[in-house]
């Protein structure tokens, strides 16, 4: 099992890196100023979005426990904490796994 | 060979009220705590980590083991779940290319591309000069990074004190970093418009897929943004 788990985990990050490596490839011949730039940088915005929402709206793993209801009550709470805060990122997510957890236990 | 005073600059970017330490921490501490119950040791899960250094890929990695899937069958899962490192190196790197810098930098820093360094740096690029942004990038890299590989090895050994409901408090604290980080960003027509139709078309195409969703949501939403966008004057 122990060299099972370091080939899995070589095939994880060579599978990572692999498209990191072929970005850095294409982006030799992208200049930051061109359409092409402009198109990638949406798709890495949407791609982006879709992952987050995908985790939040369909989460696997310990996230799936908790009802969609509370996760989106608590997105939308910790959303309101970032603009009160004057968009301060670490109020926003303290109190986010502070208040899931809480309604973790106590719902 | 890399310039300190810009690799400082970008490594204290882990201090400060927009830090990505809590919600990278976080995450990772739930990877080592994971890591450890599927058998792994504390040295592969730092290897892990050391190695991978994305999140989505890492817990795809986790279930598909727990699953006993095969090796080609965890390649291609993991290279589906991260293949938004490649969007996101061409969108990046053209901001980081200089003719002084060596090309080594750009294929070795590159691994250190992952959504929270990702958005420091495309939140901070405008305020470094071309030239010294690779080494800029290379301290944030440099900090975010350790900042994940020290958090899974808390994970691991604290593993036994983490109930059920602290890992879920754990799991939605970088879901709501990313989103807070992404409204922060919407500052063009084009960005905007591909995280709103992101955020819908994603999850939309997991009824249809669930393994393409995000690939085909995210080509989708930002293709249509980009075109708006074009129209519009970005």
């Amino acid at each position: 099992m122990a060299t099972n788990i370091i080939i899995v985990i070589i095939v994880t990050s060579f599978a990572t890196y692999l498209s990191r490596f072929l970005g850095v490839v294409s982006a030799e011949k992208i200049k930051e100023t061109s359409k092409m730039f402009r198109w990638f940088n949406c798709l890495a915005y949407s791609t982006l979005a879709a992952l987050i929402a995908r985790i939040v709206i369909f989460p696997s793993g310990s996230l799936s426990e908790v009802d969609y209801s509370i996760r989106f009550i608590v997105v939308i709470l910790s959303v309101a904490i970032f603009y009160l805060t004057k968009k301060n990122l670490v109020y926003p997510t303290l109190f986010s796994a502070i208040i899931l957890s809480l309604f973790s236990s106590y719902l | 060979m890399i310039d300190i005073k810009y690799f400082l600059k970008g490594f204290k970017s882990i201090r400060g009220v927009g830090s990505p330490a809590i919600a990278l921490g976080a995450s990772f501490v739930a990877i080592g705590a994971l890591l450890k119950n599927l058998g792994f040791t504390i040295q592969e899960s730092i290897f892990s980590t050391f190695l991978t250094y994305a999140l989505p890929g890492s817990l795809v990695m986790a279930e598909s083991m727990l699953i006993g899937a095969s090796l080609i069958n965890i390649f291609i899962a993991v290279w589906l779940v991260n293949a938004r490192l490649y969007p996101m190196t061409v969108a990046l790197m053209p901001l980081l290319m200089h003719k002084n810098q060596p090309r080594w930098k750009y294929y070795l820093s590159c691994h250190f591309i992952a959504v929270s360094s990702w958005l420091i740096m495309k939140d901070n690029y405008e305020n470094i000069k071309k030239e010294d942004r690779i080494d800029f990038w290379i301290g944030i890299g440099t900090a975010t990074w350790s900042v994940a590989i020290f958090a899974t090895i808390i994970g691991f050994v604290a593993s036994d004190f983490l109930n059920k409901d602290m890992l879920i408090g754990l799991a939605i604290v970088n879901p709501i970093y990313f989103i807070c980080m992404m409204i922060g960003a919407m500052k063009t027509i084009q960005i905007s418009i591909s995280v709103i139709l992101g955020t819908i078309l994603g999850p939309a195409f997991y009824f249809v897929s669930p393994e393409w969703c995000i690939l085909f949501g995210g080509f989708i939403a930002g293709t249509i943004a980009y075109l708006v966008g074009e129209k519009n004057g970005n």
